[in-house]
């Protein structure tokens, strides 16, 4: 769970990490009239990183400019997102700029420190010399571990005890708050020699959230309401189905501009089944996930909502041998969703592959209703084959 | 242990008495899993099909001795649970639990690698030696697992627990048996990865060709290529990599939570081009699977993967 730039610095601040003060304008309308004249940086509060290159962080010069500005943000989209909020900073003389972070090591499956003695935009870049120390998971950590990195990349010794404050300040804020990344970008030298962090980056674990949510609240930080990519309404509608029951999984589905509906599972199965219906030259209407043995219910509903976008004459239901799933739960799903759409399922289900538990009795429904299923025997790329050749007929 | 998982394996299940984990007793047993003992704090005395549950590993251990425990509790609380497997020596620890914040994670992986103890997992679905016995739901009630799979060369490690039983079930299809299957979990931090497993997969005497199914996302296969090129396996190995669209979409997770495409080394393609490179056969579609493997078996013992 991404935070606002505001949220975390919020959130730095209180495991002691020095930042930059603003004034937090949270909707449209007259600046506060305490504002005082002077250089200002004005930032777009979005969920979404490269703001610079975006337009989203403007600079001004007296409250006519800000003002000016910051009507200008409020209705400026970054990467499709409206502000969410305005942040004001008086704009500080830097001297040099850092970077530094905190993030889990794929590689080394632990915790990771990163420094970069060239900070701000430079470090997409990847200039200069980058400082890297794993770090211990079960015992406290070192200082000495946050001047090991400061020293890889040739911080001058002056500078070393404020730097490692900051570190073992990112580095605790990291554990205490469950953080996934923590990042400070720049981390800046101003021109009276101390250091500030002019923006930053803070991921939460949401898996961590039954633990964090009060500490978060505290900070006025909801969980509620982040989605990176706003989703369209019928993904919208799609997670509203999924969310309907707590029974399985039924509903993460991503929209695709194709017209072959998609009730693919599980989370392996769904990527090899999308793979392999794309190189059979088939047009997705959508991506989806099913698994955990959904009950009917969802899944009838899921099958209605991708019936129900244009164009969308055929469903293909196709999943790996079964462990947990009932077949025969799916099947009545899927089987009862066609009819409320009104369709037929004979001509609706483009294929419907799910061996395994309740196999048999899923294939008895579906044979009922005209529609023979595929075993076994049948490959998850043979099924998508007949699927994209059904789909074809239908004349797509 | 000398094998991942046999007969003789005497299986642990911490959270016992949970919905989930008596489904898997239930379907263990029928299979012939050697399931000694079960743990759920405050509710030792009780038995969940015969099986006696103790409110402490220590107990169960006074009970009978364990070689493997499954931890099949909620994700608060499975840190505590795994700390006690490992801290009580339990050689192999599986976690079927998902959704286990990753400090926790990073501190049980910790503390096994110092006790020197194997986990599988967070978000497995078990693993199982086919005719021989199985820990988790993998393959689901005891007839279905035995209707997908069946004793044989091929050792198979998957990221989707779904995928495991689909690779299992095609080859048995063609006549082709399975020693030992892993769903190792697709979080973006687990235990025992694609090079630790070949390692203990190439030792088994068992096992002449192994089977990998990955999707988009981590860097499981950076260390998998290293371990091929390093330690040049006996025994050949062929790879299925799902989610090829994904290419074209950094930044949106699919499936699993570790899969997502971050940088250009993490896609399908890019891992594709790694592997093949570090020796291993790449499966384009999966019914293609049956018949690289077969051309592989007739390929063991091959003069080292990876070379």
């Amino acid at each position: 769970m991404r935070l606002y730039e505001y949220e975390a610095k919020k959130l730095l601040q209180t495991c002691g990490v020095p930042v930059s003060q603003g004034r937090l304008l949270d909707s449209p309308g007259p600046l506060p009239r305490d504002l005082p004249e002077g250089e200002w940086v004005i930032k777009s509060q979005v969920l979404a990183g490269g703001r610079m290159k975006a337009g989203g962080i403007r600079f001004a010069t007296g409250r006519a400019e800000v003002e000016a500005e910051t009507g200008r943000l409020w209705r400026h989209p970054i990467h499709g997102m409206l502000p969410r909020a305005i942040l004001l900073e008086e704009r500080q003389p830097v001297a040099r700029e850092y970077y530094c972070g905190v993030t889990y090591d794929p590689y080394l499956q632990r915790p990771l420190l990163v420094v970069s003695a060239s900070g701000g935009i430079h470090v997409e870049q990847g200039d200069g010399p980058v400082g890297r120390v794993s770090l211990p998971v079960l015992e406290p950590v070192g200082d000495f571990l946050a001047r090991r990195a400061l020293v890889q990349v040739g911080v001058a010794s002056a500078e070393l005890s404020p730097l490692t404050r900051i570190l073992v300040s990112l580095i605790r804020a990291f554990f205490q708050y469950d953080l996934l990344l923590a990042e400070i970008n720049p981390l800046a030298k101003l021109e009276d020699g101390s250091f500030i962090a002019l923006d930053a980056h803070v991921e939460v674990d949401e898996d961590a959230l039954p633990r964090q949510q009060a500490a978060l609240r505290g900070l006025s930080i909801e969980s509620d309401g982040r989605a990176l990519k706003p989703p369209t309404p019928f993904e919208a509608e799609a997670a509203a189905i999924d969310a309907s029951d707590h029974r399985g999984v039924a509903g993460r589905v991503v929209e695709f501009d194709g017209t072959l509906g998609l009730l693919i599972g599980g989370g392996g199965a769904s990527l090899a089944a999308f793979d392999a219906v794309r190189r059979h030259g088939g047009k997705p209407a959508n991506y989806c996930e099913i698994g955990g043995n959904p009950s009917v219910a969802k899944v009838a509903s899921l099958t209605r909502l991708l019936l129900s976008r244009p164009g969308v004459e055929r469903v293909a239901v196709i999943m790996n041998v079964v462990n947990n799933t009932r077949a025969d739960l799916v099947a009545r799903g899927v089987v009862k969703g066609i009819l409320q759409a009104g369709r037929n399922p004979a001509g609706a289900l483009a294929v419907f592959r799910i061996p395994g538990a309740g196999e048999e009795e899923a294939v008895r429904l579906l044979r009922f209703y005209g529609v023979e299923p595929c075993t076994r025997a049948v490959t998850i790329d043979q099924a998508a084959a007949r699927a994209v050749a059904a789909w074809r007929g239908a004349g797509a | 242990m000398s094998r991942l998982l046999a007969t003789e394996t005497r299986i642990l299940i911490q959270g016992i008495t949970g919905r989930e984990a008596i489904g898997m007793v239930r379907s263990g047993l029928d299979y012939g899993a050697k399931i000694v003992a079960g743990v759920t704090p405050g509710k030792g005395g009780q038995e969940v099909y015969g099986v006696p549950v103790f409110d402490t590993v220590e107990q169960a251990q006074a009970h009978s001795p364990v070689d493997a425990s499954m931890i099949s509790v909620p994700p608060m609380l499975t840190r505590d649970a795994a700390m006690e497997a490992i801290e009580a020596g339990i050689a192999l620890v599986v976690i079927t639990t998902e959704r286990i914040p990753r400090r926790d994670v990073a501190q049980i992986l910790e503390a096994a690698q110092r006790r020197g103890v194997r986990v599988v997992g967070p978000n497995s679905l078990g693993l199982i030696a086919p005719g021989m016995s199985k820990i988790g739901s993998v393959g689901g009630s005891a007839a279905d697992t035995a209707r997908a799979y069946s004793p044989g060369p091929v050792g198979i490690m998957s990221r989707s627990g779904g995928m495991t039983t689909e690779i299992a079930s095609l080859l048995t299809q063609s006549g082709i048996g399975q020693s030992i299957c892993v769903s190792m979990g697709g979080d973006p931090i687990i235990g025992s990865d694609f090079a630790d497993l070949y390692r203990a997969l190439d030792a088994d005497p068992q096992t002449q060709v192994v089977v990998i199914y990955t999707e988009p996302g981590g860097s499981l296969e950076v260390r998998l290529a290293e371990y091929l090129r390093r330690a040049r396996p006996r025994t050949p190995g062929i790879v299925f990599i799902a989610g090829r669209f994904m290419d074209e979409m950094k930044g949106v997770r699919f499936g699993h939570a570790g899969t997502i495409v971050q940088g250009p080394g993490d896609s399908a393609g890019a891992k594709a081009e790694l592997l093949a490179g570090a020796g291993l056969t790449v499966a384009e579609n999966l019914s293609d699977l049956p018949r690289l493997v077969g051309e592989a078996l007739a390929r063991y013992p091959a003069e080292g993967v990876g070379s």
